[in-house]
């Protein structure tokens, strides 16, 4: 794994096209399947373009991998789905446009749960991805591909999106820094939804200043969205090696029933060097977690349900034998969804549906209210919170996949922080039995300052992060 | 608890169309999905205001002024049928 840093030096000395190719090399050789879309031509001649042109901009040649949910102009973008099979998006994503206009290159588009539906990148049509660290095991989801990409050395920064904990699950299955940003802060224009109202993009990284670095970069006012907001800030300047007088919230809940003893140990180490560079800590109780994961599935399937209405096979994607207007976008989407997306949509539909709507989706929305006042009464005390970003290491492929419930308790550290929209950042924080183990700091909403500087101290005391996986 | 009439409903509703076997598979996992909510029941949530988006933002407003679009071209260039630069639907009946 190369740093930004590293490989601005080295694009110096050589060119962006010879490191362009190592990468594209790396991937074709690969059997992660972390990549859907390999965009090798246009990547090369924008190398080339670069090289040219004298190397100006933050990102000047810097390969990066992209979620395949972000639209990204003449390159194919499915969401590891079988009816956006073939699109190819005629506009650029806001967060894509920013890459380019900072020098960096598309070298291609990361494999994913169908529509970000899942945390194991099992429910792609194009088959799993599997997790660098040991290959019979799930990269975690659903930016799986983007994390095992960096983590297995095929791309040195990536993007995901985390709707329920999509950047900071496979990040922490992976062993790489992973960002979900507070909501409203990166446009959403040209993510393609999936719940619109928890859902935010994401960078992954090697190392925190490269996830600060790209963060710099896509973050930012777009009227194009009327949920992002306006606010200006220099998040690499919060990166300094000075954690004294910070204080840290450590929420008993997330360290509950279900929590693996080596992950556990392993954050409370990670809090304890953190005291030891000079934080302070204090227990905090979030007691409306234990209903966070329930709010949250019931929102998000509602929200799906009216977002996938839009895959009718008319303006894009799949199209099937025409019969009568209805008959014809009932067999469209049976034909092209799977499984795992169909039933999201079907529950999200009974749960907005009229007698259900508020047992259900009205009922998450207020539960919403009282874990977002949760962390409102944490934050009053302290100035991070840290927990474990997963309550395991990564899982066997197929080993969860039949059973919904055991998947979605996998997400229960990583949910609430969706449903109050505050950001958060997992880094690698320990191994057990050869596999990674990730950490969340969370933030009070706009402070990415407090965590990215929490990590950064971390990373900077510990050696976690300069680990690599065999062949990466 | 959801049956197989219910889910046929639901299907219509959220048009996708469900073969027997998919009634027969799904019928299963939405219920212990389903079952799962009834957790929701247990919050007091008596006097609480949902929260339906975290920023306290609405109703945004920007100047009336048209921008650059797509192309009819590119509007039409992932459409599987068109004709005479129109997207082609299919019968209403």
């Amino acid at each position: 794994m190369a740093t930004i840093n590293e490989l601005r030096e080295r694009i110096h000395a050589d060119s962006s096209e010879e490191i362009v190719a190592e990468y594209l090399e790396k991937i074709e050789k690969s059997k992660l399947n972390a990549f859907i879309t390999v965009s090798k031509e246009s990547a090369l001649l924008q190398a080339r373009e670069i090289d040219s042109k004298g190397h100006e901009g933050p990102l000047a040649g810097i390969p990066i991998a992209i979620k395949d949910n972000i639209s990204t102009k003449g390159i194919q973008t499915t969401c590891a789905s079988k009816i956006l099979t073939g699109y190819v998006p005629p506009y650029d994503a806001h967060v894509i446009e920013k890459l380019k206009a900072a020098g960096a290159i598309i070298i291609g588009k990361t494999n994913m749960d169908e529509f970000a539906m899942g945390s194991s990148t099992e429910t792609s049509f194009y088959g799993p991805t599997l997790n660098p660290w040991d290959t019979k095991r799930v990269p975690g989801g659903s930016s799986g591909g983007s994390a095992a990409a960096v983590a297995g050395g095929e791309a040195p920064v990536s993007l995901g999106s985390d709707t329920g904990g999509s950047v900071r699950c496979p990040a922490s299955f992976c062993g790489v820094v992973g960002l979900k940003p507070t909501y409203g802060v990166i446009s959403r224009y040209g993510l393609i939804s999936y719940a619109n109202s928890l859902e935010q993009i994401g960078p992954f990284g090697s190392c925190v200043r490269d996830v600060a670095t790209i963060f710099d970069v896509i973050a930012g006012h777009d009227p194009r969205d009327s949920t992002s907001v306006n606010r200006e800030a220099n998040y690499s300047s919060a990166l300094k090696n000075d954690v004294k007088g910070m204080k840290i919230g450590i929420p008993q809940e997330y360290f509950g029933e279900g929590t693996d003893k080596n992950v556990e140990r392993s954050v409370r180490d990670a809090i304890n060097t953190l005291e030891g560079l000079g934080a302070t800590t204090i227990d905090i109780k979030m007691p409306n977690t234990k209903y966070a994961l329930s709010a949250y599935y019931v929102i998000a399937m509602s929200e799906a349900s009216s977002n996938l209405a839009r895959f009718d096979g008319m303006r894009y994607g799949l199209r099937t034998e025409d019969s009568d207007w209805h008959t014809t976008f009932s067999q469209v989407r049976a034909a092209g969804f799977g499984d795992e997306v169909k039933r999201r949509i079907l529950l999200g539909t009974y749960a907005l549906s009229a007698g259900y709507h508020d047992k259900y989706y009205l009922k998450a929305l207020k539960i919403r209210t009282l874990i977002k006042q949760d962390f409102e009464r944490a934050f009053a005390d302290v100035d991070v919170l840290i927990a474990p970003t997963m309550p395991y290491p990564a899982f066997k492929i197929g080993e969860k996949i039949d059973d919904p419930i055991s998947l979605f308790l996998s997400d229960v550290d990583t949910v609430p922080v969706n449903l109050a929209g505050v950001p958060s950042i997992s880094v690698p924080c320990g191994f057990t039995n050869g596999l990674p183990i990730g950490m969340q700091i969370i933030g009070k909403h706009f402070d990415e300052a407090s965590i990215l500087r929490a990590a950064f101290a971390f990373e900077e005391n510990t050696d976690f992060h300069t680990r690599q996986p065999e062949g990466s | 608890m959801i049956g197989k009439k219910d889910l046929e409903h639901i299907g219509w509703l959220a048009r996708i169309e469900l073969s027997d076997e998919d009634k027969e598979k799904y019928t299963p996992k939405l219920n212990s999905v389903l079952d799962y909510f009834s957790e929701l029941d247990k919050a007091e949530t008596e006097g609480v205001e949902p929260t339906y988006h975290v920023l306290p933002m609405s109703n945004v407003f920007r100047e009336d002024v048209p921008t650059a679009s797509l192309s009819q071209e590119e509007a039409l260039s992932n459409a599987p049928k068109n004709q005479h630069g129109f997207i082609k639907a299919p019968r209403m009946m």
